[in-house]
């Protein structure tokens, strides 16, 4: 198996140093957004996808799968999620936790699928996990079909924070992202991390060296659909709506989109990819068919001639681990 | 019983196409190593082709029969020179990224001229009506799909298990080099094959263009199920692929009769089942 990026060296003291401070510039940065006019709308909804595209990249940049049906955490969690806080009326926290719990749920059985077979046959499969649970969504009667759930309270978080007030709701998003974003940080950097990028390498000599990698396997599977589908439940507070379109095959695409762009197995890229992409949908929203030809195209371009992504571009050529 | 033969009917046909598409799919991994995602959007490629044949140029279904995989393969080919050969030695992820990106680049042109409703397609004179055949009603069209198709697979395993060029290119699957250093172009026969798969592809799309009509995301849902259909056949042998197709869409009919909330899923159930039970596939090599 080739490498993906040459970038994800084992974590020396000054990589870890480099990447604390981006994170930290990153993190005000992101703070700051309020005061600075930017439409928070579009932030938190970049947030989410960036969470998103960050729990898939753990998956795809540091385990070597490729996954094709990430939108099914997404969307499953959104579901569950939006039914627990509009039907049974539970509370924000307790509503992220029901979507949570779904997503684990889900990423243990289509793990346990999934993990079975390798390379282009896991993707595959995946992606048909996927497209199954999209008719099961379709046809289930809790999810309303092409109507999906609609008009869901967003309440008091913790009984203190309302949430339909923008600037609450945004940093609450903000916490969500940040703390995912760092528990996925904490996973690359750990002995578990480190077997995993060896795996991704060589299976067959970490196979040798003793180590279990369907297990391995497995466990980051579970913990990418987890991370995903707390994504997927924090974009119920900010769209208010749980949409056959999060569980659709061509968000998977997205997905895979964003964190190509930003760079495959880097930490920041999938957050810069996925600012990028949802900041061209929202300037192209009146094109049409035309921004999927855009996607497409840049999927294209990004294979043959940009395979390290914007962020994986910059580490290599500043030679640091991003 | 004449629905249950009516839907079975329906389940050969689109037994067929995943035979098919699923054939081309196999042919097109064993030499590039790509999962082409591409093959959905090629396979509505090969049905506009023929509408565009028909409504522009006059030509008939049975010149569109041939002349679109043609054509079809012809673009194939041109995609593989250009972009698809500089992939070699790269992760097959690689392959899977660029071909969907291409699927979603063809997709959204056809979409944006021609929207995402359908556009009839007539079925040719010589195939119209239909046979009474004592048990049920057979309209022509589709026995003629059926066996055509079932002629094009075998054809197709004729060539590549049969002939000396099929030999050649079992051979270059193997091992390209060695191959090579017989004085056989392998690069020419790489493109060569993707030009075939993506031809019946397109073959497939041309047949389906009277029964379903010419839609630009007719490939886009048919292409995960083929996905589906590959997974549980292996993509290791080439009658394999021929009978998977076909069962899986008898199987798919049967369930329209017998449990209709679940025709569209019964295939990707079956792929759980047979991964839990056989993780190789039922003919497949381990991968």
């Amino acid at each position: 198996m080739t490498t993906l990026t040459d970038d994800t060296l084992p974590a020396s003291p000054r990589a870890m140093r480099d990447e604390m401070i981006v994170f930290v510039v990153m993190a005000l940065l992101l703070a700051s957004v309020p005061f600075t006019g930017v439409y928070p709308f579009f932030v938190m909804q970049a947030l989410c996808f960036a969470l998103l595209a960050c729990a898939f990249n753990l998956l795809v940049g540091y385990g070597g799968l490729l996954s094709f049906g990430h939108a099914m955490f997404l969307g499953t969690a959104g579901y569950c999620s939006a039914h627990a806080l509009k039907v049974w009326g539970l509370p924000p926290e307790l509503g992220i936790l029901v979507g949570v719990a779904a997503a684990f749920g889900l990423s243990v059985i289509t793990g346990y699928i999934s993990i079975r077979r390798q390379g282009i046959y896991f993707s595959m499969i995946t992606l048909a996990l996927s497209q199954l649970l999209y008719f099961i969504y379709l046809q289930a009667p809790f999810t309303h079909g092409e109507d999906g759930i609609q008009g869901i309270p967003q309440g008091h978080m913790f009984g203190v924070l309302d949430l339909s007030n923008a600037t609450v709701l945004y940093y609450v998003v903000l916490a969500g992202f940040l703390a995912g974003f760092l528990l996925i940080f904490r996973i690359i950097n750990s002995p578990f991390g480190e077997v995993l990028k060896s795996i991704r390498e060589n299976e067959q000599r970490a196979i040798s060296l003793g180590y279990r990698t369907d297990q391995y396997k497995f466990l980051a599977f579970i913990l990418s659909g987890t991370l995903a589908g707390f994504a997927g439940s924090l974009k119920v507070f900010v769209a208010q709506n749980a949409s056959l379109t999060d569980v659709h095959w061509s968000m998977s695409g997205e997905v895979v989109l964003m964190t190509l762009v930003g760079g495959l197995g880097t930490i920041f890229g999938p957050v810069v990819g996925a600012f990028v992409i949802i900041a061209m949908q929202q300037y192209l929203a009146g094109f049409g068919q035309w921004v999927t030809v855009i996607q497409g195209a840049i999927f294209v371009i990004c294979v043959l001639t940009f395979r390290r992504g914007v962020i994986g571009e910059i580490a290599h050529y500043f030679r640091r681990s991003l | 019983m004449q629905a249950l033969y009516a839907q079975l009917l329906v389940g050969l046909i689109n037994g067929s196409f995943y035979a098919l598409l699923s054939l081309g799919l196999a042919v097109i991994f064993g030499m590039l190593n790509i999962i082409n995602f591409a093959h959905g959007a090629l396979y509505m490629m090969g049905a506009f082709v023929a509408y565009f044949l028909l409504n522009l140029g006059g030509i008939n279904y049975w010149w569109a029969l041939l002349l679109a995989p043609i054509i079809v393969g012809i673009f194939g080919m041109i995609l593989e020179r250009t972009m698809l050969q500089w992939l070699t030695g790269l992760d097959h992820l690689y392959g899977l990224l660029l071909t969907f990106g291409i699927a979603l680049i063809v997709q959204g042109v056809f979409q944006n001229y021609f929207g995402s409703s359908g556009l009839p397609y007539a079925i040719p004179d010589q195939l119209k009506g239909g046979m009474n055949l004592g048990f049920m009603f057979l309209p022509v069209y589709r026995g003629w799909v059926v066996v055509f198709s079932l002629v094009v697979c075998l054809a197709t395993w004729f060539l590549i298990e049969k002939t000396q060029l099929g030999a050649y290119l079992r051979a270059a699957t193997e091992n390209p080099t060695l191959v090579r250093a017989f004085g056989i172009n392998v690069p020419r026969m790489i493109t060569l094959t993707y030009g075939l798969g993506v031809g019946l592809a397109a073959l497939a799309g041309v047949l389906s263009a009277p029964i379903n009509q010419v839609r630009p995301l007719m490939g886009a849902d048919l292409i995960i199920v083929v996905f589906a259909v590959v997974v549980i056949g292996g993509m290791g042998s080439i009658m394999g692929s021929i009978i998977t197709g076909f069962a899986l869409g008898v199987i798919e009919g049967l369930t329209k009769y017998f449990y209709p909330e679940a025709s569209n899923t019964v295939v990707f159930v079956l792929m759980v089942l047979v991964l839990l039970v056989k993780p190789t596939g039922l003919t497949g090599r381990a991968a």
